[in-house]
């Protein structure tokens, strides 16, 4: 018993740093596909090499982001199958079925234009590549609409039923995709990743303000960031509130860990802004709270009694500690966040959004405050849900395969070393590649060969004066 | 009433013998990449698959996402039993596919990172062939799932099905890369080629042998009147394409041997399906036990039908835009 108990703790592990490590890499692609065709479209536009400039540098920093989704996501995909096969044989009738979805619409669409995104400047004409721009940023967020959707129902599953097999059986599709989270999560998840590209992409600008006041494509991006920050970041806190809300009246008891409110209170409860959960004794340690102000937050009165873990049998806990410290991770930084993005309006008011050093220092702090954020956030909604994969029927514990705890270790360990040197690799390379900075290029290199079709103009105007 | 489990099993046969030529020409660039001499030919061949490799891999991903979408159960008692060539499969993957861009990225390591190419690419074609041999063989099952033990894929019939598929995948490779490339590069791949397609002949000899000793019910399909007569076609299709693809080696028609390896692929593949239908988990679960609620299957076919053939169209166009023999020059680093 106590093996099999260690089975499922190790593939617990192993889809969680798989998964962790994921995420980044999607998160950073939907934002910066979307960036990258507002850069063309520009450049379209305007014809400013500026726009180009940046659109290249851009996309080869996402050529690197996008394949290590791509191999970190054909394990996500396989996962199911070795280490979660009961829960694949039960739910699989279900999400199977969205996950084809998203390879049919978004993986095939995503790869097949990349390649021309990527290699085809100078072999199709200019409004040709910037569809396939277009399709490569329409197909990451396709993507994260049929994954959340998985994710979701996973968290609230609605519009099934259940055989004699046990499995889950679809009786009604839309319910299944717009399970009661869906909207909300997906909403989240998409400015999430908006938010943590602009941090990103604002960071490596400010880094090169401050190497070269000057730099006009350092400029360009670091105010596009600015903008993108502080209209997002306000947007962000008010979809996360009412994420919030649709969590309290779908899982409370995750609400209850987030809070850290291990008793009920009948007239009002204290919002905790520190505390060291004791799941042994079933208190918060060292606790310091607002009183009353989490019954004002989640029910708008402050007044309202709200029930706590003592009210929810032992085994149906989820692990407080770690979705109480991550939600706090989350909220302060998204809080962070919003100052940044406050600040760049209030500097850009007076005209100094590129004259103050703190300010961009600060930019370039906060560059991957994003990913933390996320993986925090991922980490309070998904150890939040336990001990259950399918909320409230089917127990994680009962969700596994069979398969032997040194197996998983085995399998683990493989993982864990790849990963650090693969991804350590590469976000090495990403980092050189930021620190670089953009410059003005050739003009693209086409086919030295005949070509049936003539070859579009490749020398933007104005080509040629940039800078390194 | 279409019979939605038959359908699914040929819509996921079918996607799983396009990943196969397709991932199966620019896994076996890989294998063949210390074979293609200097740095410049090996940045060639690569540059001949950078701009479709990941749109070859995504049908590996339908290939896993629709068997657990539309059978659910043999995904559910396969991975299981597959557990170490699954991770093996997907490690290396991960290591050949970042190869794509670090080599670019980084001068310093990129012999590091051709080797990761390399063994990447041979370990992933070793692993699937394994995993191939080992769904041919047949799984311990019990109730709604996997009864054996972590290593009992290991067999000298998986091992074998693992090197078929390594000179399988390196004929993909080396004519992919005659129809793609002029000069050296074109000259080693012709040698390479050759090699190699001697070695897939004889391994499609072997496991065709092979093969009926598996079990009686393999046997009975090839060996007994009237079911020859229906099964026949294959081999002799298979000799035809053989000598096809030989004469195209031998008189050095670059666009003649690539199409032949899909063809002789093709066969083996319709050979291996006869052999095994209409089980899904080979002697122990068949297509029709395995397959998820026809609520799934239907929700998933309306999209299949309109989504595959646009699939193919644009995945088609993408290999148009990068037709004829690869630009030394090509590439955007």
């Amino acid at each position: 018993m106590i093996e099999a108990l260690d089975a499922v703790t190790l593939a617990r592990v192993q889809f969680g740093f798989t998964i962790m490590f994921h995420i980044i890499f999607p998160a950073f692609s939907i934002g910066l596909a979307s960036y990258l065709l507002v850069l063309e479209t520009l450049w379209l536009r305007t014809g400013k090499a500026v726009y180009l400039n940046l659109f290249r540098f851009w996309m080869k920093i996402f050529a690197v982001a996008f394949g290590m989704g791509v191999v970190s996501g054909i394990a996500m995909s396989y996962q199911f199958g070795t280490n979660w096969s009961v829960f694949s044989d039960k739910a699989g009738p279900i999400i199977g079925p969205l996950m084809a979805y998203e390879v049919l619409t978004a993986f095939f669409m995503e790869a097949g234009f990349l390649g021309v995104m990527l290699f085809g400047m100078g072999r199709v004409s200019k409004s040709l590549h910037v569809v396939a721009t277009g399709i490569v940023a329409a197909g990451t967020l396709v993507s994260a609409f049929w994954i959340l959707a998985v994710n979701s129902w996973m968290h609230t599953p609605a519009g099934f039923s259940i055989n004699d097999a046990g499995q889950f059986v679809p009786e009604n599709w839309v319910a299944i995709v717009f399970n009661p989270s869906f909207p909300f999560r997906l909403v989240h998840m998409v400015l999430a990743a908006y938010l943590t590209t602009a941090l990103v992409v604002g960071a490596v600008g400010a880094f090169h303000l401050l190497r070269e006041r000057t730099n006009a494509e350092a400029r360009r991006m670091f105010s596009m960031a600015m903008w993108m920050v502080a209209v997002v970041a306000p947007l962000q806190i008010v979809a996360g509130d009412l994420h919030g809300l649709n969590t309290l009246a779908h899982q409370p008891v995750k609400v209850m860990a987030m809070e850290g409110h291990y008793e009920s209170y009948p007239k009002g409860a204290p919002l905790f802004l520190f505390g060291v959960p004791n799941e042994a004794n079933q208190r918060l340690d060292h606790s310091i709270g607002i009183p009353r102000m989490a019954s004002l937050i989640l029910h708008h009165d402050p007044d309202h009694p709200v029930k706590g873990l003592d009210s929810v049998p032992d085994e149906n806990q989820p692990p407080v500690a770690a979705v109480f410290f991550s939600f706090r991770i989350m909220v302060g930084i998204g809080l962070l966040i919003a100052l940044l993005g406050l600040s760049g309006l209030v500097l850009r008011r007076r005209r100094r959004l590129f004259e103050s050093p703190a300010f961009l220092r600060a930019a370039v702090a906060m560059g991957p405050s994003g990913f933390v954020a996320i993986v925090a956030g991922w980490v309070t909604t998904e150890v939040g849900r336990q001990p259950y994969t399918v909320y409230g029927l089917l127990l994680t514990g009962d969700s596994a395969s069979p398969i032997d705890a040194p197996a998983v270790a085995a399998s683990l360990t493989s993982f864990v070393v790849v990963y650090f040197v693969v991804f350590g690799f590469g976000i090495w390379y990403l980092l050189r590649m930021m620190r670089s900075g953009p410059v003005a290029t050739e003009p693209p290199t086409g086919s030295q060969r005949k070509n049936p079709r003539p070859s579009p103009p490749t020398q933007p105007p104005g080509l040629g004066h940039g800078h390194d | 009433m279409i019979d939605l489990p038959t359908v699914w099993a040929f819509i996921l046969a079918f996607a799983v013998f396009t990943y196969v030529v397709l991932d199966g020409f620019d896994l076996g660039v890989g294998i063949v990449f210390p074979l293609l001499g200097t740095d410049e030919n090996r940045a060639r061949a690569m540059n001949s698959v950078a701009p479709v490799w990941d749109g070859n891999e995504t049908w590996l991903i339908l290939g896993g996402g629709g068997l657990f979408a539309a059978f659910p159960l043999a995904y559910a008692v396969l991975m299981p039993a597959l557990y170490a060539p699954m991770i093996a499969m997907i490690l290396a993957l991960i290591f050949r596919g970042v190869a794509f861009e670090y080599r670019w990225r980084d001068p310093a390591h990129r012999s590091l990172w051709d080797r990761g190419f390399h063994l990447g690419s041979l370990a992933a074609t070793c692993a699937q062939g394994i995993v191939l041999g080992t769904i041919v063989q047949g799984i311990e099952v019990e109730g709604r799932s996997y009864s054996g033990g972590w290593w009992d894929w290991m067999s000298p019939f998986s091992v074998m099905c693992g090197l078929a598929l390594t000179a399988g995948y390196g004929l993909l490779g080396t004519t992919w890369l005659v129809l793609k490339s002029t000069g050296d590069l074109r000259e080693r791949a012709y040698v390479v080629a050759r090699f190699a397609a001697v070695a897939v002949l004889g391994f499609i000899g072997i496991v065709s042998l092979w093969m009926p000793f598996l079990s009686p019910e393999i046997a009975a399909r090839w060996f007994t009147f009237p079911q020859i007569v229906f099964v026949l076609p294959v081999p002799t299709l298979t000799a035809g394409l053989a000598a096809l693809l030989a004469w195209g080696l031998m008189t050095r028609r670059d666009a003649v041997p690539f199409p032949a390896s899909i063809g002789l692929f093709g066969l083996c593949y319709a050979g291996l399906g006869i052999g095994l239908y209409p089980y899904i988990v080979p002697r122990a679960i068949s297509i029709q036990e395995a397959a998820a609620p026809d609520a799934s299957l239907q929700f998933m076919l309306i999209g299949a039908v309109i989504l595959l053939p646009m699939i193919l169209a644009y995945t088609g166009y993408s290999y148009w835009v990068f037709r004829g023999k690869v630009d030394p020059d090509a590439g955007y680093h």
